[in-house]
């Protein structure tokens, strides 16, 4: 008999008093009750809580932001679906690299770039948590992990209140990252320092009109 | 006949065991006072901090109810679940693997690495892993497997052993920590101080080569949809989004509890799981995959669905409940007993309140070395009251308690000194009568005590209450006989 037959056979001979199943009760929030200034307002509370760079800003203005965020910065990645005009305004001494199906930059090449720039798909208020869903402007998962600093362009459009609304704005079969705040860890005294594996600076671009 | 065997729930292996009885472990740990401080400073800021993460949610109990029922419909109708779950997995390119026990899973991770050509790999923190014993498995077979998660690190390195399923190192403070990366990090500023997030620093550059350099990653998962065949890992330090990400090839191992029925489920335990654990509103960073994804991250990718004495807990219809936990770790955060004796007092991997019904319920109840666990709880109720999933802990302390005394009846059949005990409580407290004519005899037990007034040391298996306190002196006259007198005096 396989492993699998076995343990099937178990669970049948396990459940022989027939447990039956019950309707689920959804009595939790499902809708959001503000306006989007105050969603706008939630998501930046939250984001600065968790030591994250924020900023509100106009679409004409991320060229400018995203240029002033990554004034430290030599190389930056991005990937094929981002708007190529938000980083114009980048120095001439800051290394582009575009991250392409068939030109894909290799690990080494990632750990070697300082910083990368992402849209993302959906954002949760309440939780202050940002999900990216790997679509053309977002990207494979690597690029948004390796370098050290992440520039995230959040358009006020997709900011939810609540995790049930951000649920079917979201391709759950799509690789799924869901960010908040910096990389942390609560691992020494059960305290939350910020800084370690993932990138140790995010910066948050919400953005109006677009 | 083996036959009739097959399909019989059994009883899990691995490190699941006491490996001596609660009430010795326990005395040794209380010794240690560093421990102490450290769990108690520990324990308290988290249990502030979830108090008020989860104050802020209208809807709490709105969400535990919803996570409760998911749950146990899960559990009704696991076998369809898995089924869904497998197949969805494998039309997005994953292969699922299943293991009956510890030996069976340990197995087949070992195959697959060696399939990859690979002699190390990276982890991500894993009950499942630690309950099986997998990395010193894979050590004896010549691979070497890398913790990655800072407090599994800080065991790793330290050659300790995990203490809590969430923060393993939490019996630590910064300063031993900082200690541990001095002796044991091969390259690390000798001038490094105990700050956390100094210490934090010195483990990204300790593990970022590994991380650029791993063939292959192994991680648990904290839920499986069966509608869709996604995994998810929840975490905080990107150690998990660098193992699911940059490998060619990733194995995961979980246990079959682990399934959720729909997709939509996500939204109830990822707003239960981060504020329960580690009270935030959210972790840092929860990664979904489905199978594989072409051109993102790694291309082979595989499942061990492990049983491990889980449809011998699932058999348990008033413990099976036990198997709803999402390893959030509040019952162990507001436990008075863990957080005096820590979690190396319980053996098993799984400590705390949930350790003590989850080992017995995984091994068996009759298995000698977990009979002392349902015992280690005051059935004081705080876990049952901080549970997300809403598991009654309590109530399943004492069916298990229950459960012991038959096993231990059935293996002696000679009634024991516990079941003459409750004979003659029995008799005692059926009759106002018959316990009055017993407090005519209290008196005596003055015989009993020494100078200073006191009984030191009782008979029997009433020794265990008088190990750790005194008994006053009996007064020279019971109530009764005091009422009674003061009665005839009016």
């Amino acid at each position: 008999m396989s492993a699998k037959d076995e343990i099937l056979g178990r669970i049948r001979t396990a459940l022989a008093d027939t447990p039956v199943t019950e309707e689920v009760p959804r009595e939790y929030r499902t809708t959001s009750t503000m306006s989007q200034e105050q969603l706008i307002e939630l998501l930046v509370d939250r984001l600065v809580d968790y030591k994250a760079g924020v900023e509100v800003i106009e679409a004409e203005q991320i060229p400018e932001f995203v240029a002033s965020k990554l004034k430290d910065a030599s190389s930056v990645v991005y990937p094929q679906g981002l708007d190529a005009r938000w980083l114009s305004a980048l120095g001439s001494e800051v290394e582009l690299r575009l991250d392409a199906p068939g030109a894909r930059l290799s690990v080494a090449e990632l750990d070697a770039t300082s910083a990368v720039v992402t849209s993302s798909a959906v954002s949760v208020a309440e939780s202050g948590t940002i999900i990216l869903d790997g679509q053309p402007d977002q990207g494979r998962r690597a690029i948004s992990l390796v370098p050290d600093h992440h520039v995230c362009i959040v358009p006020v459009s997709t900011i939810v209140q609540l995790l049930p609304e951000a649920m079917p704005r979201l391709s759950i079969t799509r690789p799924l990252t869901w960010i908040s705040g910096p990389s942390a860890t609560s691992d020494i005294e059960l305290e939350r320092v910020e800084g370690v594996h993932g990138p140790r600076t995010l910066d948050v671009l919400m953005v109006r009109g677009l | 006949m083996t036959q009739v065997f097959l399909g019989m729930p059994a009883g899990g292996q691995g490190n699941l065991f006491e490996q001596e009885p609660f009430p010795k472990a326990a005395h040794r740990e209380l010794g240690n006072t560093q421990m102490r401080k450290n769990l108690r400073h520990a324990t308290h800021s988290i249990r502030d901090k979830r108090l008020k993460v989860v104050g802020e949610l209208p809807d709490w109990e709105a969400l535990r109810n919803a996570g409760s029922t998911i749950k146990n419909n899960s559990m009704a109708t696991l076998e369809e679940r898995l089924l869904e779950f497998e197949k969805n997995f494998t039309a997005r390119g994953g292969v699922v693997h299943w293991a009956r026990d510890a030996d069976e899973a340990n197995k087949i991770v070992t195959d697959l690495v060696r399939g990859t050509g690979a002699t190390e790999v990276v982890k991500v923190k894993s009950m499942a892993t630690q309950e099986i014993g997998l990395n010193e498995h894979l050590e004896s077979e010549g691979i070497d497997a890398f913790e990655t998660d800072l407090a599994e690190l800080i065991v790793q390195l330290g050659q300790d052993k995990p203490s809590h399923i969430l923060v393993p190192a939490i019996h630590k403070n910064r300063t031993e920590v900082r200690d541990i990366f001095l002796k044991e990090m091969p390259v690390v500023d000798p001038n490094l101080t105990d700050e956390p997030a100094k210490l934090a620093e010195a483990a990204r550059a300790h593990l970022r080569k590994k991380f650029l350099a791993a063939k292959v990653a192994i991680s648990g998962a904290n839920f499986a949809l069966a509608d869709t065949g996604t995994l998810g890992v929840v975490e905080s330090e990107g150690n998990g989004r660098m193992c699911l990400t940059l490998p060619e090839t990733l194995i995961t191992v979980m246990g079959i509890e682990k399934v959720l029925p729909h997709w939509e489920d996500v939204e109830v335990f990822m707003q239960l799981l981060p504020r329960s654990s580690t009270g935030e509103r959210m972790n840092p960073y929860t990664s979904l995959w489905t199978g594989v994804t072409e051109d993102d991250g790694p291309q082979n990718v595989h499942i061990v669905l492990l049983d491990n004495g889980r449809t011998r807990a699932l058999a348990d219809r008033f413990g099976r409940t036990a198997l709803n936990c999402i390893r959030c770790s509040a019952c162990m955060n507001v436990c008075p007993v863990y957080e005096r004796t820590g979690g190396h007092a319980y053996g098993s991997t799984y400590p705390g309140p949930i350790g003590a019904i989850l080992s017995p319920l995984l091994t068996g109840i009759e298995v000698e070395e977990n009979g002392s666990l349902p015992y280690a709880s005051s059935l004081c109720g705080a876990c049952y009251e901080a549970c997300p999933v809403k598991i009654n802990i309590p109530e399943i302390l004492v069916h298990l308690r229950g459960e012991d005394v038959d096993a231990k009846r059935e293996k002696h059949k000679l009634p024991t000194q516990m079941d003459l005990l409750m004979k003659g409580g029995s008799w005692a407290l059926g009759k106002g009568k018959n316990i009055g004519l017993l407090e005519k005899a209290l008196p005596l037990g003055r015989l009993a005590a020494g100078k200073d007034k006191k009984i030191k040391k009782l008979p029997g298996i009433a020794a265990g209450w008088t190990k750790s306190r005194d008994i006053p002196a009996p007064p020279n006259k019971s109530f009764r006989d005091w009422w009674s007198d003061e009665k005839e005096s009016k």
